[in-house]
């Protein structure tokens, strides 16, 4: 289990690559990558990201460790930044490895679903007309219930 | 004991933390006191079903005691991933 919180961007292929080599056995890979959206209209000038170290760390290795116990997997990495990000930059991604693909794509989805919801950051949209923190959506909390 | 503010928690209460000394027995009852202080306080904790609270960063709710609690954070729900 490799949990990571950090303000610097991350090499998604090297990531990805190295999470792969390190299995043993696995018939599955599955990556997920979280991009900053650009707004319509006027456009984002920057997305700032918050969160509350020590628990942040504590939220993702819990989320983890539930998708472990439920689901047949080898490993699972977890990569979210914090800061300040531009349109297009990469917010974050998970990997799962399993020997079943189904496990690997099961367990990436419980991850993110948890991570949008149970892990303590916060996004403030900058734009030329003023900053706003993003809402919640409920569709994100009722993702929950399929779990 | 240490309590935390996050986002636009944060923001209206205009710190990010500060310690408290208090004999709250809940973390409503500690809601409660924190809004008799100033105006910036009422306003923050207006409305509860917008904020979320941990318990030495384990989510909780309003509900939870606070026996032994070292650190409370407030913060609107969370927009991770």
């Amino acid at each position: 289990m490799i949990i990571r919180v950090q303000s610097e961007p991350f090499d998604l292929g090297a990531e990805t690559n190295a999470f792969a080599d390190a299995q043993n056995g696995m018939g599955a890979v599955v990556t997920f990558t979280g991009i900053v959206r650009d707004l319509p209209g006027e456009g984002l000038d920057r997305m700032e990201i918050e969160h509350y170290p020590g628990m942040t760390e504590k939220a993702l290795e819990k989320i983890a460790q539930q998708a472990s116990e439920r689901w047949d997997l080898g490993d699972v990495l977890i990569i979210h930044r914090y800061g300040n990000l531009k349109a297009d930059d990469r917010i974050m991604m998970v990997a799962t490895s399993s020997r079943h693909r189904v496990h690997a794509f099961e367990a990436a989805e419980f991850l993110m679903d948890y991570l949008k919801s149970r892990a303590p950051f916060w996004k403030k949209e900058f734009t030329a007309s003023g900053a706003e923190w993003v809402a919640a959506k409920d569709a994100d909390e009722a993702a929950l219930d399929r779990w | 004991m240490d309590v935390l503010y996050f986002a636009w928690v944060r923001e209206r209460i205009g710190i990010p933390r500060e310690k408290v000394e208090t004999s709250a027995a809940t973390v409503a009852d500690l809601v409660a006191e924190l809004r008799t202080r100033e105006e910036r306080y009422e306003v923050a904790f207006s409305d509860l079903s917008a904020l979320r609270v941990a318990v030495d960063q384990e989510l909780t709710d309003f509900d939870a005691s606070l026996d032994g609690a070292r650190e409370v954070a407030f913060f609107p729900p969370m927009t991770g991933g």
